[in-house]
């Protein structure tokens, strides 16, 4: 789990929101000031970074609600000869 | 079918025509650069594809996009029935598209102005009709927010009226009805709000941050005012303000040197990617570490 995958997701939210003091599994959206419209920076985010294009159809909040959803997404869209060594 | 003309493919009229076309109507969104445009049309797909996510319907960006036709300049706006005018809230720019849409429109165009401070009575005398010209502020982003405030000129026929009710019907907007005083309801409110917001920014009396937290934190309000300045852009603040503080000639209205700062800067928030708040990208937020902006006076 604590691949490279979570860790960059990790940093791009600490990187925007210094004040959080997030976990894996924890909910972005509950702590009060992260909204929905950061969901959107971190859609460009993960498809950008990881090369990957979510299907419009699987576009879900919730798959966005915390780091380990968003590495569980990345590594279900992930091409097999393209995953990185972890 | 009808025509509904969209002027200016920024952040507003970008919400309006993705809203409209959301709506089955046939839309032409027009601009002064084919640049600006195609920048819109991208800004359109990435908004219908993401618009689920974010609450919104499932839209198809493809169905959204088939119904809006671009196209450079004014002159295609002769077919249109109506007309929103989304242009930069400065009374010179607006003049000018005002003046030129009585020109190039149909005796029968209702003209409406979106705007968040000009008076529209103002904007009426610019034409030869200001019986067809009205006022509505519409909210950003424009296809998530439910209500508008409509707002008649003192020339205002009734029946442009009953027609823009109908076109915001049809949008699923509800309305409320302000007499024209230059900010509405909303904007002499807001305004001010943001305004000393970014004074405090602007004395280092606090951080950004620490302002919004006491809206998100002790007020409950979802944003704060600054991430809200970000959202709508601080150059549109900063004409918002000028134009109450013109209007009014009031000083509670002085807009704060901060903005003036950012708005040369380029420093306008989301759309730039950079305000009192640092995002991924421009007009597409994506990948890039970001961090909080440290503006002049170092918000940090």
């Amino acid at each position: 789990m604590s691949d490279t995958t979570s860790a960059r997701i990790l940093d791009f939210i600490t990187a925007r929101f210094p004040q959080a003091e997030i976990t894996e599994t924890e909910d972005i959206f509950s702590l009060g000031y992260i909204n929905s419209l950061f969901a959107m920076e971190l859609v460009m985010f993960v498809e950008n970074t990881f090369g990957i294009r979510i299907p419009n159809d699987q576009l879900r909040l919730d798959d966005f609600r915390t780091v380990k959803a968003m590495t569980e997404l990345v590594n279900r869209l992930r091409p097999a000869a393209a995953v990185p060594t972890a | 079918m009808s025509v509904i003309g969209v002027v200016g493919a920024g952040v507003m009229g970008i919400g309006v025509a993705q809203n409209l076309a959301q709506a089955g109507h046939e839309v032409l969104l027009v601009d002064r650069e084919e640049r600006i445009l195609e920048q819109a049309r991208t800004a359109i797909a990435r908004n219908c594809r993401l618009s689920r996510m974010m609450g919104g319907p499932a839209l198809d960006p493809d169905t959204v996009l088939a119904r809006i036709t671009t196209a450079v300049g004014l002159g295609p706006l002769a077919k249109a029935d109506i007309v929103i005018e989304n242009v930069t809230e400065d009374w010179e720019t607006k003049r000018a598209v005002h003046a030129e849409l009585d020109q190039v429109c149909g005796p029968e165009t209702v003209f409406v102005a979106n705007t968040s401070a000009i008076p529209i009575t103002r904007l009426a005398s610019v034409g030869s009709r200001p019986e067809r010209v009205v006022g509505v502020h519409f909210m950003n982003p424009v296809p998530a927010k439910p209500v508008v405030e409509l707002i008649p000129g003192v020339h205002t026929s009734p029946e442009t009226v009953a027609r823009t009710r109908e076109l915001l019907s049809s949008m699923e907007k509800r309305w409320v009805d302000v007499k024209d005083a230059s900010g509405f309801i909303s904007n002499r409110v807001l305004m001010l709000t943001v305004n000393e917001a970014a004074f405090l920014v602007h004395e280092g009396v606090a951080t950004a941050e620490a302002v919004d937290e006491v809206f998100r934190g002790c007020f409950g309000h979802p944003m704060g005012p600054l991430e809200t300045a970000d959202l709508i852009g601080v150059d549109t603040i900063l004409y918002s303000v000028e134009v109450l503080h013109e209007h009014y000639a009031d000083s509670k209205y002085r807009p704060c040197p901060l903005l003036k700062q950012m708005t040369d800067a380029g420093l306008h928030g989301r759309k730039t990617g950079r305000g009192f708040y640092t995002y991924a990208s421009p007009a597409s937020p994506a990948a890039s570490t970001a961090s909080t902006a440290s503006v002049s006076t170092d918000t940090k």
